[in-house]
């Protein structure tokens, strides 16, 4: 069945449908990863999104489940250049098309994303509505495109109830704004205790728990939106209680400073990324997804300083708390998908907790 | 950290001839670096005994020897040019083994040298097996499990800890005979009591069997920082077991999961961590399908082929940043040349599929065996680059120009189901045709990948396109819809009109009016995140194209020479290269079409604009409809660029230089013989025919012996001298395998001496370097005789006669650019026997020894410069004040069943030079270039031919009075002993023991002389003598010219008294 991409600007791609048959309406990404779309999927930062994989055959390796990094996929589209017809993996439990059936999310193929890609790098990042009507009124398609803004996206994505794992090492908060699987892994893998709270959970719930050290996860939307949960940030940073932050984590505990953030012309999403340790020189591929980025200027020194910039832009990914046990970074030490260079970070976060405990 | 500024000056070593294994990639990589290194001020001193390179080039290095690359010499190089760092990791296993071995021997330490790039200690690590097994069990990285046993209990002992399958291979045996794989206990004991029984020492290697898993391979970088990134990975279509050079290679992986990918990866970064690298590195693994288990096959701490592939298929340019790491860069500091604003410290990530296909040489080789093994046997490759795998695939099938352009190929179609389902079972070059056919049949994928070991992915991928041929072939009409499909799947039109019944014309046309055409997109390392500045394209069907022909110059298109083949080898890419600068340099936009990975041409900075495409008239069509070239220029890009003629002149290209009709004309052999008979020039008398009864009828004319050969080919291809009917039966057999549209031709085979030039024609003057005379007596190809410039023994009459002729054949044909041609000196007589107006493969040599620059010249000449006018004077240059030999080099112990003995169709694969003032000094030096260096045991074998006998006494008697011990076979040793030569007679090998073959195996031998008889009646006994001689690592001659040459070098000239020469100075 045909299916049409609509951009913002009025551009049109016409591919075939996959994936569940629905017309939506969503901010267009695109991702660089050649590996991991099972990961992309399910990574919550996606929500409200449609991901074009600039990567032309996607689905090689079908599903499988394990691998997800959430309960469900989120991205509102996938955007493909070719769905594999066969998928072949040892571990293989479903295909692409039937899971993203499942999922409810339509997908398109057999468009150009590379030039798709083009026009949102030049463009910057826009969005796009995927139908397969192929009677769509244009005027009308792009009144809805360009209305359309991803909202509520952490309140989406979060969990409903607090869940527990146990573990004989330091005790972990691990606040929930759209959290990958992977980072409840890296700490349980490290024997931490680890208790997931729901974004919207009081400061002072998690404080009275009494944890070792405080995670921020990942997660979607404009860090600008989380106007409550930056305020309980404030609390957990006059804490003293050692914090590692991740993305919107990251974003959230600098404008918890007083710091800003903006959003990028298309921002970061793959895993290739460059990010240089100021303190070794060292450079480590990364993980990354994000749309927004701290504003460099706004940091204020006394407060913190950069840890980590991106080699090829200089942006901000990494900031070193002054005088306080809190570290954040912009991209992501838990990988998946993506290299686990800065997967030390967690070992890190260990450090913290020792040295303060 | 910025550059250490203690580096001033740099020796590089280069890799040496072009052999299987290795080959152009080490040009590439060389040239990438010593511009690197130049780029950043340092003085660059190169060492590389291949003439055809372009790295050897003054413009590339400061200071240029092309000499023998044995430890003395570079020790004596370096004590003369005083570098204070040698950088070793470009020049392949060749530079690498000769820097360890001036570190072991404590050289570097006590002249203050420093290697860089990759230490001692990392190399050491990685190259010894015992090391390596010890390094990559400290940090935890299995390798396949092996241990070497005497006998059968200890055998068994080590099966339990490791488990069956296992594979077996015997100590000292030839090629391998002995193994083999046991699935159990019967199997194994078996194999290892046979084993055990054949080896020479006693010993088999037991070793896990790996076999039927993927083969992945990773490349990463590595700065002294510790900063470590991949480049890239690839994965071989043919799981292990094949050698990765001669395997199907997709890059990235299809089939790995993002686990597994990490997995491999964090392996290889590890792996380099730990060795310490700075610079480049591969890392090989095999990953068993079924699990996530894996081991480390072999780690490469230097630039090799995988690298080459890996810097063409992501863009980004290993061997240039290596270069730059050595000089103390951290990756961080070095800008990524693609975008110009990242940094060379990010990962490639790819938007599109690569696909390679190695070259094998079985049409070289008929007799070889085409088995591919963990033995390489390719001499070059082709990649391709498209939007999906199937895609790629096609375009690489018909880059390799091999009368293949689907999978629709071989006598597959006749087999029963039976001889197919064997035919699976063989792993050889012709599996994906054979699993094509099964598909066609029904066979299920699971059953193909049950024998094969090939992942359901790629299966289902050739299925695709088996499904699709058939559609094309059952569809009532070609609508636009399939149409489409079946170019976005990359299927040519001439295949498409094959299986609709229609013409070429009649598709092309079709796909004009559906309004089907290609687009092309940039390699740019990023998947189009970032504005990209490389003129780097492919094409592919379906998508919107990116590419804009721009026309404020001049422009001119450069047809490449395709992958590297026997005849065909890494000079025309140095031809390519060379006009393609001259052009720049005269004004021109250039714009270079190629298929080969290894080359320098498909370097993103040699042209303005490269075209990363197959060499068909269809494919460089679509190029030339966008870019609209205002000329082409296929007389640098050997036969591939010069079949490619015709076409373009239909396509309304003009041709640049000696024009299409003239090509023609020296190809065609009524009209060149129309030209000889009006400037009088004679040849060997010769007719053509097309039948075996007319060459039978040619041959009782001519009398024997007769050359027979088919037109228009290279390196002789399918070349052969007759002395009989029954081989004229037999020859012809072999040429009309493949469809002939030319006549075959017979010529009288006259034994003189022969001669080449290449000359430079404006229309008006030719000019010639010099005169290069072959050592070896005319019959043997001269791509496989040893050449000397200036000739020895040609008079000054017969030269004015060579040059007149010369003149002459250049101005009847209108040669406007190179031209080549070969002389028979018969009797005081100059017979022509070749013309080919284009560049060949003696103008690096040529160029270099004489310091003319003739692809400079001729570029210029084809764009309307003239001879006088670029300070040059016609005519024959005067000779050069020393001696410059080009000696041909083998690959025979790659290729296990492969005839050695020389004849008039090509065999070598590269070549190395000597140079010196005196004659058999520069004869030495290619000997020994060419890595025979004798003697050792001072024990020989000389056997020859009837009619070689007498010559024969001279040479023993030479290599006697030399302190050689000569075994000969009954009638040689009468003869020689007759003659007052020492010699002990020895049975043949048919004859009991102890016989030639123990005498060979003993391996005390040093050098066999065996001269074959000509024709089909050549006695199994010679193939064997040469073959066991060629696997057992001894020099072996079937020439006694070549004999002789080595002779000369042997009496007079030693290894320590070499002189050296700068190339540069000439």
């Amino acid at each position: 069945m045909k299916a049409f991409l609509i951009l913002e600007d009025g551009q049109i791609f016409e591919g075939q449908s996959f994936g569940a048959v629905k017309e939506v309406v969503c901010e267009v990404v695109f991702n660089t990863s050649m590996t991991g779309y099972l990961e992309v999927l399910t990574d919550p930062s996606y929500q409200g999104q449609g991901v074009v994989m600039t990567y032309p055959l996607i689905g090689n390796y079908g599903i499988c489940y394990d691998d997800m990094e959430s309960r469900r996929a989120w991205p509102t589209a996938f955007i493909v250049r070719e769905v594999s017809r066969l998928a072949s993996n040892f571990r293989k439990q479903g295909d692409l098309d039937t899971f993203l059936k499942e999922q409810d999310i339509p997908g398109i193929c057999g468009l150009d994303t590379r030039a798709l890609t083009k026009i949102l790098r030049e463009k910057g990042t826009m969005n796009g509505m995927i139908t397969t009507n192929e009677n769509f009124d244009k005027e009308e398609v792009l009144r809805k495109v360009r209305e359309y803004r991803v909202v509520n996206a952490v309140k989406t994505v979060t969990c409903a109830e607090p869940r527990h794992y146990e573990g004989d090492g330091y005790k972990v908060a691990l606040m929930d704004l759209g959290t990958k699987n992977n980072i409840e892994r890296c700490l349980v893998e490290r024997g931490c205790e680890v208790t997931v709270y729901p974004a919207d959970t009081k400061a002072e719930t998690i404080l009275a728990s009494k944890p070792d050290g405080i995670m921020l996860s990942n997660g979607p939307g404009d860090p600008k939106e989380c106007v409550t949960i930056i305020e309980e940030l404030k609390k957990l940073y006059a804490s003293e209680i050692p914090i590692f932050a991740i993305c919107l984590g990251h974003q959230l505990m600098a404008l918890a400073v007083g710091g800003d953030t903006e959003k990028m012309k298309y921002g970061h999403r793959g895993g290739n990324h460059p990010v240089k340790d100021l303190k070794t020189g060292k450079v480590y591929i990364s993980s990354q997804n994000h749309g927004y980025v701290v504003k460099e200027e706004s940091i204020d020194r006394t407060i913190a300083e950069v840890a980590f910039i991106n080699v090829n832009d200089k942006t901000v990914e990494g900031l070193h708390y002054l005088n306080k046990n809190i570290l954040t970074v912009q991209f992501h030490p838990e990988a998946c998908p993506g290299p686990v260079d800065s997967n030390f970070l967690f070992d890190e976060f260990m450090n913290m907790m020792e040295v303060s405990r | 950290m910025p550059k250490d500024n203690h580096i001033k000056k740099v020796l590089v070593i280069g890799s040496g001839p072009i052999v299987i294994g290795q080959a152009a990639e080490f040009d590439y990589a060389g040239t990438q670096a010593c511009r690197s290194l130049k780029e950043e001020g340092i003085e660059v001193v190169l060492v590389n005994s291949n003439p055809a390179t372009i790295m050897t080039d003054k413009n590339i290095a400061d200071k240029v020897y092309i000499e023998p690359l044995t430890v003395e010499v570079v020790e004596k190089l370096i004590l003369k040019e005083k570098p204070d760092s040698v950088l070793p990791t470009l020049g392949g296993q060749a530079a690498l083994n000769i820097a360890m071995e001036l570190e072991e021997r404590g050289f570097l330490k006590e002249n203050r040298v420093r290697l860089i790039g990759t230490s001692a200690k990392t190399i050491k690590k990685a190259e010894d097996r015992q090391e390596f097994k010890d390094t990559m069990e400290k940090i935890g990285e299995p390798i396949a499990p092996s241990q070497v046993v005497n006998n059968v209990e200890d055998g068994l002992e080590f099966v339990k800890q490791i488990g069956y399958p296992v594979v077996l291979r015997p100590a000292y045996t030839l090629g391998g005979s002995g193994g083999g794989i046991a699935a159990d206990e019967e199997e194994f004991i078996t194999i290892l009591e046979n084993g055990l029984r054949l080896s020479r020492v006693n010993e088999v290697l037991v070793e896990r069997c790996i076999a039927g898993w993927k083969e992945i391979e990773y490349e990463v970088m590595r700065d002294a920082n510790g900063t470590c990134i991949t480049v890239c990975n690839m994965e071989n279509l043919d799981p292990v077991g094949v050698h990765t050079g001669d395997s199907i290679v997709v890059a990235p992986s299809q089939t790995l999961g993002d686990k597994e990918y990490q997995m491999l990866r964090t392996s290889a970064l590890k792996i380099i961590s730990e060795l310490n690298v700075e610079g480049g590195c591969n890392v090989q693994y095999a990953l068993n399908p079924e699990s996530f288990e894996y081991c480390v096959i072999e780690v490469n701490p230097r630039v090799s082929r995988s690298s080459a592939l890996a810097s063409k298929a992501t863009g980004y340019p290993i061997a240039k940043v290596t270069a730059k790491i050595a000089l103390g860069y951290h990756l961080d500091e070095i800008i990524n040349a693609v975008t110009g604003k990242t940094y060379a410290s990010f990962e490639p990530t790819l938007d599109y599929c690569v696909v390679k296909i190695p070259r094998l040489p079985f049409d070289k080789f008929i007799q070889a065996k085409r088995t591919l093994t963990t033995q390489m046997k390719a001499t070059g490759e082709v990649m391709s680059i498209c939007t999906n795998f199937e895609g790629a695939l096609m375009k690489a099938i018909r880059s390799l120009e091999q009368n293949v352009d689907s999978l629709d190929y071989g006598p597959y179609k006749t087999f029963t189901d039976e001889q197919l389902a064997e035919e699976l079972k063989k792993v050889d070059d012709r599996r994906i045709y054979v699993i094509a056919e099964c598909i066609r049949r029904g066979v299920a994928l699971d059953k193909i990948n049950e024998v094969t070991k090939i992942d359901l992915w790629f299966l289902d991928k050739i299925a695709i396109l088996v499904e699709t041929e058939q559609k094309i072939r059952n569809a009532k009409e070609l609508d636009k819809d399939l149409l489409a499909e079946a170019k976005r799947l990359e299927f040519p039109d001439n295949v498409i009109a094959r299986f609709t019944g229609k013409t070429e014309d009649e598709i092309k046309e079709l796909r004009m009016q559906y309004g089907i055409t290609p687009a092309y997109k940039i390699v740019d390392t990023c998947a189009a995140e970032f504005e990209a500045m490389t003129p780097y394209y492919y094409s592919c069907y379906g998508s919107v194209n990116e590419v804009e022909a721009v026309n404020h110059k001049k422009k001119v298109m450069v047809l490449g020479s395709g992958p590297i083949r026997i005849g065909q080898g890494i000079e025309f890419d140095y031809c390519s290269v060379h006009s393609v600068w001259a052009l720049k340099e005269q004004g021109y936009e250039t714009i270079i079409v190629n298929n080969n990975p290894e080359t320098v041409s498909t370097d993103f900075d040699i042209a303005d604009k490269l075209y990363f495409e197959p060499l068909t008239a269809e494919d460089v069509e679509s190029i030339v409809n966008l870019e609209k070239p205002d000329g082409a220029v296929v007389q640098f890009g050997g036969q591939t660029a010069i079949k490619l003629t015709e076409a373009l002149r239909k396509m309304g290209v003009p041709i640049l230089g000696t024009s299409a009709e003239n090509v023609d004309a020296a190809e065609d052999r009524e009209l060149f013989d129309e030209i000889l008979e009006e400037c009088c020039i004679p040849r060997p008398r010769g007719t053509t025919v097309f039948t075996v009864e007319e060459a039978l009828e040619a041959a009782h004319d001519l009398g024997y012996p007769v050359l027979v050969r088919p037109s228009y080919v290279l390196g002789g291809q399918g070349m052969q001298i007759a002395v009989s009917d029954e081989d004229i039966v037999q020859y012809l057999g072999i040429i009309n395998r493949q469809h002939q549209e030319h006549p075959i031709l017979v010529d009288k085979y006259l034994m003189g001496k022969e001669v080449e030039v290449d000359a430079v024609c404006d229309g008006t003057d030719v000019l010639i370097p010099g005169i290069m005379e072959h050592i070896e007596r005319a019959g043997i190809h001269s791509g496989d005789s040893i050449s000397v410039y200036p000739s020895l023994n040609i008079s000054p009459k017969i030269k004015r006669v060579i040059e007149d002729y010369t003149r002459k054949l250049a101005k009847s044909l209108h040669v406007i650019g190179l031209i080549n041609i070969q002389f028979i000196v018969h009797q005081d007589e100059v017979y022509v026997i070749e013309v080919n107006p284009r560049s060949s493969r003696t103008v690096p040599y040529i160029s270099k020894v004489t310091g003319i620059p003739i692809v400079d010249l001729a570029s210029q000449v084809i764009v309307g410069a003239k001879i006088r006018d670029l300070g040059y004077e016609p005519g024959l240059q005067k000779e050069a004040d020393y001696f410059a030999v080009k000696m041909p080099v083998f690959s025979f112990e790659k290729l296990r069943g492969a005839e050695i003995s020389l004849g008039p169709e090509m065999k070598s694969t590269g070549e190395c030079l000597g140079i010196s003032k005196d004659f058999n000094e520069a004869l030495y030096k290619a000997f020994l270039g060419d890595g025979v260096d004798l003697p050792k045991h001072k024990k020989m074998i000389l056997t020859v031919k009837d009619s070689d006998k007498l010559e024969a006494v001279d040479v023993g008697r030479r290599f006697a009075a030399l302190g050689y011990q000569i075994y000969s076979t009954k009638n040689t040793c009468r003869i020689l002993n007759k003659n007052g030569v020492p010699a002990t007679p020895i049975n043949k090998i048919e004859e009991e023991s102890p016989n030639l073959l123990d005498l060979i195996l003993s391996h005390e031998i040093d050098l066999v002389i065996d001269t074959p008889s000509h024709g089909v009646g050549k006695s199994r006994d010679g193939f064997l003598i040469r073959r066991n001689a060629i696997e057992t690592g001894v020099t072996c001659l079937t020439s006694l010219d070549t004999a002789n040459a080595l002779l000369i070098s042997l009496e007079t000239a030693h290894k320590d008294k070499l002189t050296l020469i700068d190339i540069a100075t000439i």
